[in-house]
């Protein structure tokens, strides 16, 4: 096909459209054919499952979310309920509306690369990774009492008490808080101007706030396992 | 030999036939586009679309997957609908007749649930296809934020189908998973700062998600109804715009 280009003679248009039947419809109907065939098989083979009537005077131990939720449900273990069910599930929601209008990047439209775009794809896959990671310990790894078990250890209601945990004082856990979300969002601005200049504030604030998030609760659950740590900032009306 | 053509005319070359079909099957170019635009099903593809949108390496199919599990789910739960009442005296029961009384009942219910499983997870391969390839990137922003609405509908779909068994893995899986509606900042009666509002047990954000303090008879109506008709309908308007969308939006992303 030939296409006149504005006062410049003919140039070249590619034009590698294919006829949608059959080369497309075609695919569609035998991954439709293939997964009917998967799921009735699975389905023949696996039965799904189904426990006693409820009891609403006996609770499951453990009682867990299902399995999709349960990344949630295993951040309870280091956050109050209105963050790791309302506040860290919201994040994540808000965050992935956002990233088409915080990335402003205009390479890698339409076909996989890493290269022209490693801060987007590393962020967005450590996340993906982070999310199921979460999962599969809350799905596989949690037994009674949402006690910790290796997958080849047996669940058992016998097992170690935990030790106790103590908060960090006031001052001390909101000089940290401040100052990691300070530091987190001067220090890249200041190292990769370039970075900063193009996002513009209001994108850079946004980016680096959810993606700091991010990695502050990997660090909340750091701080868990290895010093005890149970609130950063602890007061009587909201606790991190 | 002329058996079989000849009976293939008698069948397509009368006005009932050709009121149904309104073309031939003869492989033209022309046909092909026919094909497509002259079925209000298949309409929703373009008559010729980009080669590498027809490449299972670059689409993964996961999108069309979704949509497919999402018809499948709709027929086996419409089957479904036919056994199962949700009243707390019988959910149970219906289940236990699925299992062991109704012919393929079980096959039925085990086609559904893992269905639902099946769905949450092509779904979210979708999202990472559509991130790893950046087709969020303008002119389709809009369609990703309607892709993450979707994506937390099919995720709300499954969990209220997760109570209607109405056994101890559903009750005590939606008890925890609705436990954290009542720690809603400002809204949850054990939320921070709910005294602002004057959240109590009964009337605060999890009371309207149960219509009761605990899981009772309307939770479970209410589950039954978001996820039969409420979810379903919000959903399938949702998908319109999706697809339509992608449409508009200059087709399948691809290298400009």
């Amino acid at each position: 096909m030939e296409v006149r280009a504005e006062s410049k003679g003919l140039v070249e248009f590619k034009d590698d459209r294919v006829f949608t039947w059959p080369t497309l419809v075609a695919k569609e109907f035998l991954a439709a054919i293939f997964v009917t065939v998967g799921l009735l098989f699975y389905s023949y083979v696996v039965d799904a499952p189904l426990r006693e009537l409820s009891n609403p005077g006996q609770a499951e131990n453990p009682a867990k979310a299902p399995w999709y939720f349960l990344g949630l449900q295993e951040a309870l273990v280091y956050f109050d309920p209105w963050f790791a069910g309302v506040a860290l599930p919201s994040l994540i929601i808000v965050g992935l509306i956002l990233i088409p209008y915080l990335d402003i990047n205009p390479k890698g439209n339409g076909y996989y690369t890493f290269k022209e775009r490693k801060f987007a794809v590393s962020v967005f896959v450590l996340g993906y990774i982070y999310w199921y990671v979460l999962v599969y310990i809350g799905t596989a790894l949690r037994g009674p009492f949402w006690a910790f078990f290796w997958p080849w250890e047996k669940w058992t209601h016998d097992f170690p008490t935990p030790p106790p945990l103590h908060s960090m004082p006031l001052p001390l856990g909101i000089i940290l808080m401040m100052g990691f979300y300070f530091a987190g969002l001067v220090l890249p601005a200041m190292i990769n101007r370039d970075f900063f200049n193009k996002l513009g504030i209001v994108r850079y604030v946004l980016t680096m706030g959810l993606l700091l998030t991010m990695i502050g609760t990997v660090i909340k659950m750091v701080l868990r396992l290895s010093f005890s740590i149970k609130y950063i900032i602890a007061t009587p009306w909201i606790n991190i | 030999m002329k058996l079989i053509p000849d009976l293939i005319k008698k069948i397509t070359d009368n006005e009932i036939w050709k009121s149904v079909f309104r073309h031939g099957y003869t492989d033209t170019p022309r046909n092909r586009v026919l094909q497509i635009i002259s079925n209000v099903w298949l309409h929703l593809h373009p008559a010729k679309v980009r080669e590498h949108g027809t490449k299972i390496r670059f689409t993964w199919c996961m999108g069309g997957i979704t949509f497919f599990i999402f018809l499948f789910e709709t027929i086996t739960g419409i089957l479904l609908m036919f056994y199962y009442v949700p009243d707390v005296n019988r959910a149970y029961a219906d289940m236990v007749d699925l299992m062991y009384v109704v012919p393929f009942g079980r096959f039925l219910r085990n086609s559904h649930r893992w269905g639902a499983h099946a769905m949450v997870i092509t779904v979210s391969i979708h999202m990472l296809r559509v991130f790893l390839t950046g087709s969020y990137k303008p002119p389709r922003q809009f369609n990703w934020v309607l892709g993450v609405i979707l994506l937390v509908l099919t995720l709300l779909l499954s969990f209220t189908g997760y109570l209607l068994p109405w056994d101890q893995l559903g009750y005590w899986a939606i008890t925890v998973g609705t436990n954290m509606a009542r720690a809603t900042p400002l809204l949850g009666h054990e939320g921070p700062f709910a005294y602002i509002l004057g959240m109590r047990a009964d009337n605060d954000i999890r009371f309207a998600l149960l219509g009761g303090t605990t899981i009772g008879a309307p939770a479970l109506l209410r589950a039954y109804v978001w996820h039969c008709i409420a979810i379903p309908v919000i959903a399938s308007g949702l998908m319109m715009m999706h697809f339509w969308r992608v449409r508009k939006d200059g087709g399948i992303s691809g290298p400009l």
